[in-house]
């Protein structure tokens, strides 16, 4: 049913740390890998080693400079921004589907698609502002991050491996996965102890994600540009004789 | 958005075909044919079968951008939450009543039927054009299209397309009342919508980096480096610039084609009666072409808000 289930308490989603994530791309790695051969796999790549490989990944990571203005000139900031679904709370992906295939867990709010079902419209693409969803061009079914369900409730792992691939991946940990609905989960507090945000609030889909900001950075580290020592004047006439043929030397 | 030719075909042949139906059913009705009212026309056949054919092509090319076409009944299912689904019911439910009038006009039903189904006909003409727009119209993710004016511009624009289909139809029955100021009109008022709405998509502030990551606070964003190195799905799909690059000039074909040629071949249909046919069949070939420029552009010029990550 496209039609949403009443809101849920539990809502599973991932805190995405904005101030360490490094910007390796080992989380689209793993979960690529991991999706791949999961449940909701395979993710296929059209022409992979050829001129235009192009493929369905779940989690895309932008890179951007954000120029500061500070009191002595700019600086930029480098972000490294993980974009991946969002797992919102009153998705449209999800009420735009015709056939029932986009759903929303009643049990722990987490959006999936159900292959079997899905006629390709691409419809729910469209609808996400987030560019969660990837069609599948080979199966002609629309393909998009599962939380890996297939390994969070996943009992042949080991508890600890019971993640989302791609937060196990993170070598930063600046993924973290967990209960958003629980005011009392350490997830929510990471979000309450820093101000964690939601992208684009507007569309009031609610996502459950949450990136954390950066963390202002010292104005002791403003950047070379800034910190360029200011042309020193020096007097030669009052320098001995072998410094002032070194400079007259080197001057040349 | 990219423009796709199975969905501008959809929108447009099937517009233009319920657009038929909605003025066969207004006549129908009007004139209380059928039963023991006055005769059937000679035009409302052929008229009902052209409806049939454009919907049918219209809809049929839409099973074209399926991932997956063999499944497409499974869309009949969600109509309580999408307006995709509820298209695909209206447009079904309309054959029934399509499928009845033509049965009364060709002497295969009961002429009393025609009492219920022009009605029908025209209520579920409408309502599949107005689903069809509200496909469009509901997506928040693309401004250009949730905006107030793309719901009459469709269902405006569908009939338009009918009043095209209708006109040479009518003029080439004998005693049949020529349609060329209606034509006109139309036109004229479909012209306005159309620069209306332009005007109203160039005055959208664009969605930019800063505001879709979230980051705006702390400077002004610049993506330095993409998530990857070739097109993805999102890129493709969404990514089309083209045709804001010439959007002035596909514009002006629009509203050339579409709206301002068969206005003159309307106004010289009046002034040279022996000409009527041909300036309709003219009229009909040029507002067709144009009505598929403006769809492409519809699609073509839209731009959706995951751009904005890629700052495209």
């Amino acid at each position: 049913m496209t039609t949403l289930p009443p809101p849920t308490a539990k809502k599973l989603g991932l805190v995405i740390d904005l101030d360490t994530c490094v910007g390796c791309h080992a989380c689209a790695v793993a979960c690529k890998e991991w999706n791949d051969g999961g449940e909701f796999g395979p993710l296929p790549d059209a022409d992979p080693y050829g001129a235009q490989p192009n493929g369905v990944w779940f989690n895309r990571v932008h890179s951007y400079a954000v120029e500061q203005a500070t009191g002595r000139g700019t600086r930029e900031l480098t972000v490294h921004f993980p974009r991946s679904c969002l797992h919102c709370e009153t998705p449209a992906c999800v009420t735009v589907c015709p056939t029932g295939a986009s759903y929303k867990r009643a049990e722990d709010g987490i959006v999936l698609v159900d292959a079997d079902k899905c006629i390709g419209c691409q419809l729910c693409a469209w609808a996400c502002p987030y560019g969660a969803r990837e069609f599948n061009m080979e199966r002609g079914t629309m393909q998009k991050c599962t939380l890996c369900v297939d390994r969070i409730y996943n009992e042949t792992l080991d508890e600890a491996d019971r993640q989302p691939a791609c937060v196990m991946a993170c070598p930063t940990r600046a993924r973290h996965f967990g209960d958003l609905g629980d005011a009392n989960s350490p997830v929510s507090k990471l979000v309450a102890e820093r101000e964690g945000y939601a992208l684009m609030p507007e569309y009031d889909y609610k996502p459950v994600n949450r990136y954390l900001p950066p963390r202002p950075r010292r104005d002791g580290c403003a950047d070379a540009k800034t910190k360029a020592a200011p042309t020193e004047s020096l007097d030669t006439a009052q320098l001995p004789g072998v410094l002032r043929w070194l400079d007259r030397v080197l001057s040349r | 958005m990219r423009p796709t030719f199975s969905i501008i075909a959809f929108t447009v042949l099937s517009g233009t075909g319920y657009g038929l139906w909605f003025l066969l059913g207004i006549v129908l009705t009007l004139s209380r044919m059928g039963g023991d009212g006055p005769p059937w026309p000679s035009f409302v056949v052929t008229a009902l079968l052209l409806g049939l054919v454009l919907v049918g092509v219209g809809l049929l090319s839409s099973l074209g951008h399926l991932g997956k076409p063999a499944r497409a009944w499974r869309a009949l299912s969600q109509w309580r939450s999408s307006w995709l689904s509820r298209e695909g019911v209206a447009a079904i439910a309309t054959f029934v009543p399509a499928m009845l009038l033509t049965g009364a006009a060709s002497g295969a039903a009961p002429a009393a039927a025609a009492r219920v189904a022009a009605p029908a006909l025209i209520a579920g003409a409408f309502a599949t054009v107005y689903c069809t727009a509200h496909i469009y119209a509901s997506l928040a993710t693309i401004r250009a299209w949730s905006q107030p004016l793309v719901v009459p511009g469709y269902a405006l624009f569908g009939l338009y397309g009918g009043l095209l289909c209708l006109w040479p139809m009518v003029d080439a029955s004998p005693g049949g009342r020529s349609l060329e100021t209606a034509v006109a009109g139309v036109a004229v008022a479909s012209a306005l919508l159309k620069v209306r709405y332009w005007h109203a998509i160039d005055r959208q502030p664009p969605i930019d980096a800063n505001h879709a990551t979230g980051l705006a606070r702390f400077g002004d964003v610049r993506s330095f480096e993409q998530p990857h190195t070739e097109e993805n799905y999102l890129l493709h799909e969404m990514g089309f610039v083209l045709a804001r690059k010439h959007a002035r000039r596909l514009r002006g074909i629009t509203l050339g084609l579409g709206f301002a040629a068969p206005v003159a071949l309307a106004l010289l249909a009046l002034m040279l009666p022996s000409l009527r046919i041909a300036c309709a069949a003219c009229a009909l070939a040029s507002g067709l072409a144009g009505l598929f420029v403006e769809r492409w552009l519809f699609f073509a010029e839209a731009k959706h808000a995951v751009t904005a990550y890629y700052q495209r």
